[in-house]
């Protein structure tokens, strides 16, 4: 199953990085997006997955799945959250004020 | 004492500049002459000492890192001492003739008194880094007073390019220093010429040699970094006098005379420093033929000079080295004269160009008469009244003498050498004939002048006057210079006493060196009166061999080489940037996967396949991969949802119900905001890419891709130690006083995380509040 996740967060990053590499801000943020469940996956995936219960305590249950990759990605997906919402809005004042959403054309005339 | 009288010029110069604002009447350079001939004397008064046992001063500075201001006083640097001392001397008080009180005066004489100090500092100090500390001063120093009149381009050309090849050799000799006391493990000077056969039998003596004589020829102006010192010309006169003839020129010379005892005896040191002074010699006086200006036929002449005294110093016989040191205080009477001499010319006259000069001796006589001295000192007229004939004759005696050292190396080279010192010295006669008889004598030519000239007032004289005096002094009588000077110097230098060497007046008829002046003297005025033949050959040669052609070309490529280079990536496209950066991190990556063991597969700890989690994996991969390609706006953002659902789900099958939770809800808030702001962005282009930078990007994100699936599997399979989770598990309930051991997690055991998150958060939303709600004055709202 692990290898199965591996190669899932693989690609994954794979369609992140080139929609990354794409010139239009919309494909840029979606890249994000989809980077950012593919680290979600990846720290999940290195936890492994042996068999066991929720990480919530019962009497009788003697096996957890691992709580700490857990609370990381938790963590994590609310930045990401926080993040992606910005780019959003970023890229709707960027696009309203420059009248276009072209990255190539965004760049400074001067080369820097 | 002494390291306050290497200070004491410092100090001055910090009220220096008070003086020039707070007191007019009297010009500045009254006040700052105290200075060097307070510490001339004090030096006088150490001579007697000196010669019998040389000093040495202790002051700690940096002693845990060996860095003491250490001084050392011997012959060479007693003779090095009262040079700059008394030749600052006599340039301070030449400048206070020389410079209108209307001249930054303050900012000059703050320059020649840090210069001082500097010098001083390199000639006494026995600690290799407080040696090159004052090194590297003297290069700052330099540029200052080149640039004085930085309003002219010329300065700061000039000033730019002295600083830029002198500090090039300082920090290579840096380099060789620090190797040198890393070798032997000492940071004194005295402490590294004891154990010199340590340096010569290590593997690094060539590069440590090399190092330290690329500072040495980089000072010295030594061919081919002679280039800088023509064009440091362009400093006031009273500068070019000190700085370029007598004393920071010869920084490199002492450096060479130095360490001579530490490399001398080797092939290597005796090859490339006479040899690359010999060439100096020659290329030098060559080159000083062919210019009009007078400055520049003196640089030249400096330039040519001081490769004769350092092949002299390559030769490393006893006469050689005592010609070595008689030629440096020959060199700085003269040729300090012969500046200051220029100086009045300029003054008088307006002009250093000979092509407007001529027929001066009428007007200025007394100018003229101190002129001859210099010139036919510098020339090395077979006169005995004058220093510089008889180091020229020594200079030759040393390059015959070579035939007679063992060796087979000196073997080698023996009958070429007398042979180029002669050739060196045939120009040398003919610029310094040029340079007198094209000044002072022929055609007056009143009409291209801008004044009439006549002789300058009696202070301006004074300097040049006392220097011509030394010269027929150290001529006609040199035996105390000899006992006092000289010879305490060359002990120095050769590390014992050498046999008495006397200087003669005459060498007696029928020897070699006579003979090789007479050849001289005929040549040389045959080649002077019948130079109006050679012009063009003058002309055509070197031409584009010139060594300022290859500084500006290096200079010049270095700033388009690095413009380029900085235009071809810094194309100001995010993109291209993150090409790079993330094409590097998958090369490093795969890179470093492939070399190390880093990579390995194991089945063992992996779980079994189950069939929902398969397809859900495939569903996401086929959404994912669909995105790349769907040209519609909200089909694409509704695929991303597809990838962040099959996510929670995947969340829901690996147990873990509150991460579940939060990927739902976020990606449902998500999935929302895109769709709000995508009906203010323009629809989805297909995007035009060339297939080339398209090609680029599929590589890139898919060797990122599969370094991720790499380090994935290889971590996955690579376990080496036990998560702490355990502790977690075990103490959430007893310590957290909760069930829920993520919730515990977050909260109680890393509540750190948790509350910085939210503040992400709360900026995040801020942020999007000032971006929405304010903006600046004329964007489109």
């Amino acid at each position: 199953m692990e290898i199965i996740m591996s190669i899932l967060s693989g690609i994954l990053f794979t369609c992140g990085i080139y929609l990354l590499l794409q010139k239009q801000l919309l494909r840029v943020i979606i890249g994000t997006g989809l980077l950012s469940h593919g680290a979600h996956l990846f720290i999940l995936t290195m936890g492994g997955f042996p068999e066991g219960a929720p990480p919530i305590l019962k009497e009788g249950v003697e096996f957890y799945r691992d709580p700490l990759p857990q609370a990381l990605i938790l963590t994590s997906i609310v930045i990401s959250f926080g993040v992606t919402s910005f780019l959003l809005v970023l890229a709707y004042k960027t696009y309203k004020t420059n009248k276009t959403d072209n990255l190539e054309e965004l760049r400074g005339t001067e080369h820097e | 004492m002494l390291h306050f009288l290497i200070i004491a010029p410092l100090i001055m110069a910090i009220l220096a500049p008070i003086l020039f604002k707070k007191i007019k009447g009297v010009h500045t350079g009254w006040f700052i002459l105290v200075v060097p001939l307070f510490i001339f004397i004090y030096l006088l008064s150490l001579v007697s000492t000196v010669i019998h046992k040389p000093l040495f001063l202790q002051l700690n500075w940096m002693p845990s890192l060996g860095i003491n201001f250490d001084l050392y006083v011997d012959g060479l640097s007693m003779l090095f001492g009262l040079l700059i001392t008394g030749i600052g001397s006599l340039v301070v008080f030449y400048s206070i003739y020389y410079l209108h009180k209307t001249e930054k005066l303050g900012h000059f004489y703050v320059y020649l008194l840090m210069f001082m100090t500097a010098m001083l500092g390199v000639v006494f100090s026995d600690n290799l880094f407080v040696f090159y500390m004052f090194w590297e001063f003297t290069s700052l120093s330099s540029f200052l007073l080149i640039g004085f009149w930085n309003h002219r381009e010329k300065s700061r050309y000039g000033a730019q390019k002295s600083m830029l090849i002198t500090v090039f050799g300082g920090l290579s000799m840096l380099a060789g220093l620090v190797w040198m006391s890393i070798v032997v493990g000492t940071n004194s000077i005295r402490g590294l010429i004891q154990h010199a056969d340590v340096i010569i039998q290590s593997d690094y003596f060539l590069p440590i040699l090399l190092l330290v004589l690329l500072g040495a020829f980089t000072k010295s102006a030594q061919f081919p970094f002679h280039t800088w010192l023509p064009d440091a010309m362009e400093a006031p006169t009273p500068v070019s006098a000190y700085l370029h003839s007598a004393t920071m020129v010869k920084a490199g010379i002492y450096l060479v005379a130095r360490l001579s005892i530490l490399f001398s005896g080797t092939d290597e040191f005796f090859l490339i420093v006479s040899g690359f002074g010999l060439l100096t010699l020659c290329w030098g006086s060559y080159n000083a033929v062919k210019h009009t200006d007078l400055k520049g036929i003196l640089a030249y002449s400096t330039i040519s000079q001081l490769g004769m005294i350092m092949a002299m110093l390559g030769f490393g016989t006893g006469v050689a080295v005592f010609a070595a040191i008689f030629h440096i205080l020959n060199h700085a009477t003269f040729k300090g004269s012969l500046f200051m001499v220029a100086g009045i010319v300029d003054h008088e006259t307006g002009t250093r160009d000979i092509r407007r000069l001529g027929g001066l001796f009428t007007l200025m006589p007394i100018t003229a008469t101190l002129a001859i001295f210099g010139v036919f000192s510098m020339a090395g007229i077979p006169l005995p009244i004058l220093n510089g004939f008889l180091s020229k004759e020594m200079f030759f005696d040393a390059a015959v003498d070579l035939r007679l050292e063992s060796g087979s190396i000196y073997q080698m080279v023996a009958p070429f050498f007398p042979v180029i010192a002669v050739i060196g010295s045939i120009f040398t006669f003919v610029y310094s004939m040029i340079l007198y008889f094209q000044t002072f004598t022929g055609e007056l030519k009143l009409s291209k002048l801008e004044r009439k000239p006549h002789d300058p007032p009696l202070g301006m004289l004074l300097s040049p006057f006392v220097l011509v005096v030394l010269i027929i002094v150290i001529a006609l009588f040199p035996g105390p210079f000899n006992h006092y000077l000289l010879t305490p110097a060359v002990a120095a230098v050769m590390g014992s006493e050498v046999p008495h060497t006397k200087i003669y007046f005459w060498h007696g008829f029928f020897n070699a060196p006579l003979f090789m002046s007479l050849i001289v003297l005929f040549t040389g005025t045959l080649l002077y009166f019948t130079r109006s033949k050679w012009v063009h050959v003058y002309d055509r040669f070197p031409g584009s061999w010139s060594m300022n052609k290859a500084y500006d070309s290096i200079v010049g490529g270095i700033f388009k080489g690095s413009a380029t280079l900085t235009n071809t990536y810094m194309t100001g496209s995010l993109r291209n940037y993150f090409r790079i950066i993330i094409g590097f991190i998958a090369i490093l990556g795969l890179y470093t996967i492939y070399i190390t063991t880093g990579f390995k597969f194991d089945q063992v700890t992996n779980s079994a396949l189950a069939i929902p989690e398969l397809i859900i994996a495939l569903t996401m991969m086929i959404a994912a991969i669909s995105i790349i390609f769907i040209s519609n706006r909200i089909a694409a953002i509704l695929a991303l949802g597809v990838v962040g659902y099959g996510l929670s789900l995947l969340f829901v099958f690996f147990s873990a119900p509150d991460l579940a939770l939060t990927q739902l809800s976020v990606e449902t808030v998500s999935v929302a905001l895109f769709l709000l702001c995508f009906y203010h962005l323009p629809k989805l282009k297909p995007e035009k890419d060339t297939s080339g930078s398209k090609l680029i990007n599929i590589i890139v994100s898919v060797a990122f891709g599969l370094m991720i699936t790499f380090i994935g599997i290889a971590s996955h399979s690579s376990k080496w130690f036990e998560s702490i989770s355990d502790y977690f598990l075990k103490y959430s309930y007893k310590l957290g006083g909760g069930d829920n051991v993520v919730n515990v997690i977050l909260v109680d055991m890393r509540g750190l995380d948790t509350m910085l998150e939210i503040c992400v958060l709360g900026i995040a939303a801020l942020g999007i509040l000032a971006m929405i709600k304010y903006s600046r004055k004329g964007d489109v709202e």
